[in-house]
């Protein structure tokens, strides 16, 4: 009632005109018009590098907490601290970035009064893509560190060993046994990565104010503001080009998970 | 054998990743404690803007109400069936996991869409529906706690023994509730808790479907106060990361002292 028949409606809509007749006008004007085409691109753009970025981070990360040596205290507070990390966001999240960095920031305000330089006349500004991407990046390595972390533990440690004693190099172990058996977990992390940063509304619209960025989500917040459609279709359509991204990615996901849970104990 | 020392590359790492963390967390407390006034550190003026603001209240009580009907309503509706999911069907297990993460598919910027379209324009549904939050809000927000709710549940169930605890209570002749709430809640409860505090984060956090269909509530109360007051706004904002703080913290203990790891990701953003 309250997920399958409005998703429905959602699909339905997207193919219909104001007359209630069938069409594909809405969805191939997605491609035809300017505007929501740069939203799909910055979108893919900001999903794409903040899921590779926050996936490679969230990886060393990991695994620096994990490995030998490192002492366990260091690891459980990477560990708990992840876990509340990853749900940060929103709002909240947003606000704590612009305090940070925005025009009167802190660290901007201590860059400008140490080294002498405003970071904001320098190209930077937190409204900006980088400045979303950057972010972004604060729910999506927490979010790689808890993914990830159960498949490191799953490297077991004979593995290490037996190549080293047969005479391999570390770089040959990560090469032959170590990155193939990661593989499936990391490319399935970075999927749910990518998913994750394309679906996010909140912290980008309090970042941009909702109009400085073409988001995808931003652009359906603004054909819905104040619960009435100015611009339904289009709002349709995008939600339905959202929905396809997404889906589309679910179907690699779900095998990648699948392949990922072999080598678990 | 010697200990092993702890890697400097994966000094390196840590320390990098636990600046990027902390920074912004440091920043914020320092901007929330500057005088709104003159720009210097330190005052508490922000925090009593907030606490004596009564629209900081009503929000923050409307979005705790709004968290704990999600809950009840949540947990009355997927205990019975995750229960008789692992009784009695369990071949449908792989299809309400998979039902589970439709809402990664539809996220809550599309839900809204389909919901309003669905809500006025096709069932015109009436004022008294669409404009108490108890009911438009709670319907959506059970559908955006379902995956969090489910795994939470479906790993409690997976610790204990359905079956035999279900033969033994009704064949010492319970009838069908008591079992369920004397035998099988109890057994589940750190589950269930879990599950809980994680709606609650989801709920208190939630800001696309309650901007966009027009409701007061505290993550929209915190993006208008941001528009006027920059430094409340950063005290609220530290509120309400203790607020996520709190229930992620009580997951991890209810958790450890009940023997088993739960910890999922929010939805919120």
């Amino acid at each position: 009632m309250f997920l399958i028949l409005p998703s429905a409606t959602v699909l339905v809509g997207a193919f219909q005109n104001d007359h209630g007749g069938y069409t594909f006008h809405n969805v191939a004007s997605l491609v035809s018009t300017a505007s929501t085409r740069d939203a799909f691109r910055t979108s893919i753009e900001v999903s794409l590098i903040t899921a590779l970025l926050g996936g490679l981070l969230g990886l060393l990360i990991a695994y620096a907490a994990i490995r030998k040596g490192t002492p366990g205290w260091i690891r459980s507070a990477f560990g708990t601290f992840s876990g509340v990390a990853a749900n940060f966001g929103g709002i909240p999240l947003a606000f704590a970035f612009i305090a940070t960095l925005g025009t009167i920031g802190i660290v901007t305000t201590f860059i400008n009064n140490v080294f002498g330089i405003n970071i904001y006349e320098h190209g930077f500004a937190i409204w900006s893509q980088k400045g979303v991407e950057l972010v972004y990046l604060y729910f999506q390595i927490p979010l790689m560190i808890l993914v990830i972390a159960p498949a490191i533990d799953g490297l077991r440690a004979e593995w290490s060993e037996a190549s080293s004693n047969l005479g391999a190099s570390r770089l040959q172990y990560w090469w032959h046994i170590g990155m193939p058996v990661l593989m499936p977990s990391i490319l399935g992390a970075v999927i749910l990565l990518f998913g994750n940063a394309f679906a996010a509304y909140a912290t980008a619209y309090a970042l941009t104010s909702g109009t400085g960025l073409p988001l995808v989500p931003l652009l359906i917040g603004n054909d819905l503001s104040g619960n009435v459609f100015t611009n339904p279709h289009e709002g349709q359509a995008l939600a339905f080009g959202m929905f396809f991204v997404l889906a589309a990615m679910m179907i690699f996901y779900i095998p990648l998970q699948r392949r990922a849970s072999r080598w678990a104990k | 054998m010697r200990k092993p020392r702890i890697a400097p590359s994966a000094v390196v790492w840590l320390v990098l990743g636990a600046a990027y963390f902390l920074i912004p967390l440091v920043a914020t407390l320092l901007f929330s404690l500057k005088n709104a006034n003159t720009g210097k550190c330190c005052s508490l003026s922000a925090y009593g803007v907030i606490l004596h603001d009564p629209q900081f209240w009503t929000t923050i009580k409307l979005s705790f109400r709004l968290a704990l009907e999600t809950i009840v309503v949540g947990l009355l509706l997927f205990v019975p069936t995750i229960y008789w999911v692992h009784l009695r069907l369990p071949r449908l297990r792989p299809l309400v996991g998979f039902m589970a993460l439709v809402p990664f598919v539809v996220p809550p910027i599309i839900l809204v869409v389909g919901l309003l379209k669905f809500y006025k324009d096709t069932l015109h549904a009436p004022f008294w529906f669409l404009g108490k939050p108890d009911l438009f809000l709670v319907g959506a927000y059970v559908v955006l706690a379902f995956p969090y709710i489910y795994f939470s549940l479906d790993a409690g169930f997976r610790a204990i023994d359905v079956h035999t605890l279900t033969e033994a209570s009704r064949g010492l002749g319970a009838s069908w509730r008591t079992t369920l709430g004397r035998v099988i809640l109890p057994n589940i409860r750190v589950a269930a808790l879990s599950g809980a505090f994680l709606t609650l984060a989801i709920v208190m956090g939630e800001f696309t479907l309650a901007s966009l269909s027009a409701f007061h509530t505290f993550p929209t109360y915190l993006q208008q106060i941001n528009q006027d007051k920059a430094y409340p706004a950063a005290a609220a904002t530290l509120l309400s990361f203790g607020i996520t703080w709190a229930a992620m913290l009580s997951i991890l203990l209810i958790g450890r002292r009940g023997g088993q790891r739960t910890v999922r990701v929010g939805i919120g953003r």
